[in-house]
Order: structure tokens, then sequence, then C-alpha cells
């Protein structure tokens, strides 16, 4: 269990992690999910107190991570960054980090083996590809069969195998009563993997919710509407609480009326309809939508002429 | 990398036996960080050939050329320094492997796995100062004896031995000055945490500081080189001839200040700051 308060860290006038509070619950996988910049890797480091923080607390079973007497079986983490000398080999890798625990050579071998990382286990780590260095990093996380995983975007790099193992291995683990927390800045994967989801923008708490509840707030309707008289239905439909928009010629986008009382009003005015779908707007979109002015670096799109609001 | 071990995620072997964190632990740790990197026996082997080579050289190129000697390099000719000139080189050795066995941690990102390891920090600098020393102690001892023993072979007649008054003492001398410093370079290491930086600092403070010290007015040298680093480690086994120097107990006296202070320094920074 991760319990972290009023967690803050600044970097110079800089904000990175802004009076953030939540919990992490064992026996589930809770997502920790923000744009590239939003504090995520920072607030993971706060908890194993590799950074300290400007002000608040984090707590990992119920103390600070650096009281516990036995670290590593409180906590295993993946860190974005990588965390191996280039020049080590795996095995003498792993092999270091078990000795501080006590924790015998054959553990060590299972790790590797359980990564699948034993054919080049006794290779230089700086050789390793992207995706070997993720299975390292996991093989170091798993070393002392910790209570809590914590994982910094784990699938990067990973191919889709290693994907989906990363997957299976987070649900097995959160299914035996561990704590999972693990970030990431995609929304699809984590819709996948994650139980429970924390949303993060510009260091700040932007939601804190059940995977589901989040899927079903997304999930406002958005109808797709085709006619050769577009311009014309838009006048028609417009309205108080709706939108149209205008993604292309002849095509409309509406929100905040159902299909069926598109198609009514069309059938009214006599407007012939080309198509008329109802399409539920992606996690992604809600995702981008929750922190769109929350993201540090904005790509700007010179989009907006496309834009037809009816409320004008 | 076979799939075959990929499909079925297996994580724990129900019972992973998990100790607590100790110094003795954290020591083990960094030795199997120490053995397990090539740079270690590659620098350590230079610096046991520099030591030894060096020695022997001397004493071969000094009985060989002893005729043309001017009369007061004759006078203050000294057997048992003549063979432990090697420690010149040894020095750059010692100090380069004690800055990189902890600036290459921070340079590959490994320091956060070792933190993570041991959150507490300390006893990872500790350990690294301790195990260092040793490691330096041992070999340079080996190879002081050796660049001694051969040394005093090829200066032949002009050679001593080691019953001669002050040898053993010498050996032991240069063999504290190394291992001294290198624990130096460990705790600069953990305080500039670039190898580019660390080295360089050891550097300027080993070799530049002197000589940049002999443009000061004669006054102020007597009252700041001997206390430098290299100067009070040297008083510690050759004979110092410049104004003020100091005793061999008060030269080991002064270059130990030197390392409390360092690992001192280095202890607040390591607790104190981000990794």
């Amino acid at each position: 269990m991760i319990e972290a308060r009023n967690l803050t860290k600044k970097y110079g006038d800089k904000t990175a992690v802004n009076d953030l509070s939540f919990t992490a619950q064992p026996g589930i996988i809770t997502g920790f999910l923000g744009p590239n910049g939003a504090g995520k890797s920072t607030t993971m480091r706060m908890i194993l107190g590799l950074d300290a923080p400007t002000s608040g607390s984090v707590t990992v079973g119920g103390k600070p991570y650096a009281e516990h007497a036995k670290p590593l079986q409180v906590v295993g983490a993946l860190l974005e960054a990588r965390a191996v000398h280039t020049s080590r080999s795996a095995y003498n890798h792993l092999l270091a980090l078990a000795a501080t625990h006590g924790i015998a050579r054959g553990r060590v071998d299972d790790v590797i083996e359980m990564v699948g990382l034993q054919d080049v286990a006794r290779k230089r780590a700086g050789g390793f590809s992207l995706g070997m260095g993720q299975r390292l990093g996991i093989a170091s996380a798993l070393l002392a069969d910790p209570e809590t995983l914590i994982l910094d975007e784990p699938v990067n790099g990973l191919d889709p195998e290693g994907i989906r193992w990363v997957r299976d291995l987070l649900k097995g683990l959160a299914a035996e009563g561990h704590t999972i927390f693990v970030s990431s800045h995609l929304m699809s994967e984590m819709a996948l993997t994650a139980d429970h989801v924390i949303v993060v923008g510009r260091g700040r708490l932007m939601a804190d919710m059940p995977m589901s509840e989040l899927i079903a707030q997304a999930s406002s309707n958005v109808v797709v509407v085709r006619s050769p008289q577009a311009t014309a239905l838009a006048k028609a439909l417009a309205g108080k609480d709706v939108t149209v928009t205008s993604t292309e010629q002849n095509t409309l986008e509406i929100n905040g009326l159902t299909a069926a009382q598109i198609g009514d009003r069309a059938l009214e005015l006599n407007i012939s309809l080309h198509e008329l779908s109802s399409k539920q707007a992606s996690l992604e979109e809600a995702f981008m939508e929750m922190t769109r002015d929350e993201v540090e670096f904005h790509a700007s799109t010179p989009d907006d002429d496309h834009t037809l609001r009816s409320a004008a | 990398m076979s799939t075959a071990t990929l499909d079925r995620p297996r994580t724990s072997t129900s019972s992973v036996q998990v100790e607590p964190v100790t110094q003795s632990r954290v020591l083990n740790s960094e030795w199997i960080k120490m053995r397990s990197l090539r740079s270690t026996g590659l620098t350590l082997l230079a610096a046991v050939v520099a030591m030894i080579a060096i020695g022997w050289i001397v004493g071969w190129a000094t009985n060989a050329h002893w005729a043309t000697q001017r009369p007061d390099e004759i006078a203050s000719f000294n057997p048992i320094t003549n063979s432990l000139n090697g420690y010149h080189l040894a020095q750059l050795a010692v100090g380069v492997l004690g800055v990189l066995l902890v600036s290459g941690e921070y340079a590959t990102g490994m320091i956060r796995a070792t933190f993570q390891s041991v959150p507490t920090r300390l006893p990872v600098l500790w350990a690294k100062a301790a195990l260092y020393a040793g490691v330096t102690f041992v070999l340079m001892l080996v190879a002081s004896f050796a660049a001694f023993l051969g040394g005093q072979q090829f200066l032949g007649t002009h050679g001593t031995s080691l019953s001669a008054s002050g040898a053993v003492q010498d050996i032991f001398g240069v063999t504290g000055y190394l291992t001294l410093i290198g624990i130096f370079a460990v705790a600069l290491g953990f305080i500039i945490r670039s190898t580019a930086g660390g080295i360089a600092t050891l550097f300027g403070l080993l070799l530049v500081l002197p000589g940049i010290g002999l443009v000061l007015p004669t006054s102020w040298q007597a009252n700041t080189l001997p206390y430098l680093p290299s100067n009070a480690g040297a008083s510690m086994f050759s004979p110092q001839t410049a104004v003020g120097s100091l005793s061999a107990g008060a030269g080991l006296v002064v270059l130990v200040t030197w390392v409390v202070a360092a690992l001192a320094g280095a202890a607040v920074l390591v607790k104190r700051r981000d990794a």
C-alpha cells in the first residue's frame, strides 16, 4: 500500500509535483496516468526516497521507504531511466543487489529465468536492447518478491508479446494481493491493465477513480452525420447544449443529441443523410480532454477554421 | 530469449529468504560490484606495474649513470626513496579508479538501484571507501616491497636492504599514502559525481596546486605548501628538504585530516542530495 499526502516537489521555482494526495491499494493495479512531464517519475522517485519531497510525505506499508529494514522486500521498482551499470553483466548486477539483502544466488537465477534473460545474463548490460533492459529492470524489481511493485512505463520498448507478458504478470501479482502502481502516458494501455486510475497533469491530481468509472465518464456520445446539406442541418440542429463540429466537408460531429433525434429532425426538414452513426469518444480523447490545459509541451494544430460552433 | 518461458508468468517461488540490510551485506554487495567491472582490474594492474617498473628502471638508470652524477646529487641520494618513485604514477591510477568506482554509478544510473536497495545510503559510502582502502593497501604494499627489493638489486653496490634504517617504515609510508589517496578519491567521487569533474579536481589538488604554490611569496609557502595533500603525504616516506616541511607523523595527521574532511563532506551531501 502506498499513501501520498500533500506531496510537493519543487525544482527552483518550477513545481514538478503539486500537493498530490492518493492511495494505491493492495490487490489491484493502480494506473498512474499523465502526459510527459506531468510529474509521474518524480512522484515515483519520492516514493522510493531517491528524491526528497519539498513538502508533504509518502509512505509504503505504513512507513517511509528508507525506514524499512528490508526495503527491497517492501517495494520492487523499475524506473524509467535505466539503473544499471553498462559495463556489468545482468547476472552480476542482480547478484550485487541480492547481496545487500542476503538473497541467495538461486533466486537470482530464478528471476533471470522468469523474465527470459538466461541467454544473455552473462553479457554486458550496456549492449542490451531497450526491451532487454526493461526485462532486467523487472527482474531486479522482483528479486526480493516485494509486497509493492512500482513500474515506470514498463512496456516501453517491449514487443507485443512482451507487453502481454507484463500485463499478465501484473494481473497475476495483483491477484496474489500485491500492490501494483504502474505509470503510463498511454490511456489505451492503462484501460487494459488498471483497475483504478490516478490521472495527473502538471503535477496536480486530475482524477482518482475506478477505471470503469473513468470509461463511463468518457463515453459521452458523439454522432457522426454525413449529408450533402450539412450546413443547413448544422443550423437546424443548433441549440443549447448541442455542439456541432465539422471535421471535413459534408460531415458533422454532433454532441448533445442522439442519432434518433438527428434522424427525425433531418426527415422533418427533408434533408438526406448519407451516414448517421454513434461513436464513443475513445479513452485517449477523454484523457487528452482532461489534461489538455495541463500538457507541458503543446503541439498546436492549425485546424480551428474547420470548426463550426453552433452556439455562435 | 525463448518464448516458451514467457507464456506463464511465475512470480514468486513461494518463499524468498530475505535478510535485513546490514553494513557487512552492503560490503559484500560492493565487493561483487568492484570485481565485476573489468576497469577495476586493469587500473589496479596499471598501478602495480607503475610502482614496480618505475622503481626498477630508476634503480638501473641511477646505477648505470652513477659516474656522471653531480656531487650534490650523490650527497642527497637516498636508495630507499629512489626505488619508491613509482608512486607518482601509481597515485594517478589509484585516484582515477577511486573516483570512477563512484562516478561510474552516477553516470550510468546504477546509483538509483544502489540507493533503492540501501536507502539509508551512508553504508554505501563506508563500504566503498573501506573496500577500496583494503584493496589498495594490500596491492600497494606488495608492489612497494617488490619495487624496493628489485630496485635495490638494480642499484647494485649503491643499494641497501630491508634492514636499513627507515626502509620498512618508508615502504609502509608510501603504501599508506596511496591508500589514503584512494579513500580521498572515493569521497571526491561522491561529492563531485561526474567522472571528468572528479578526476580534474583530484589531479588539481595533487599535481597543480603544489606548482601554483611555488609562485606564492616564500613566507606564505611555508604555511601552505606542506599542508597540501601531496606534500603532506610525501613527508610520510621521503625526507622533505623544503622550508617548514612536516615530519612523517605530522604529514600523516595532515593527510588523514584531508581524507576525514572529504568523507564528512561526502556523507553530508550523499544524505541530503536527490539521487
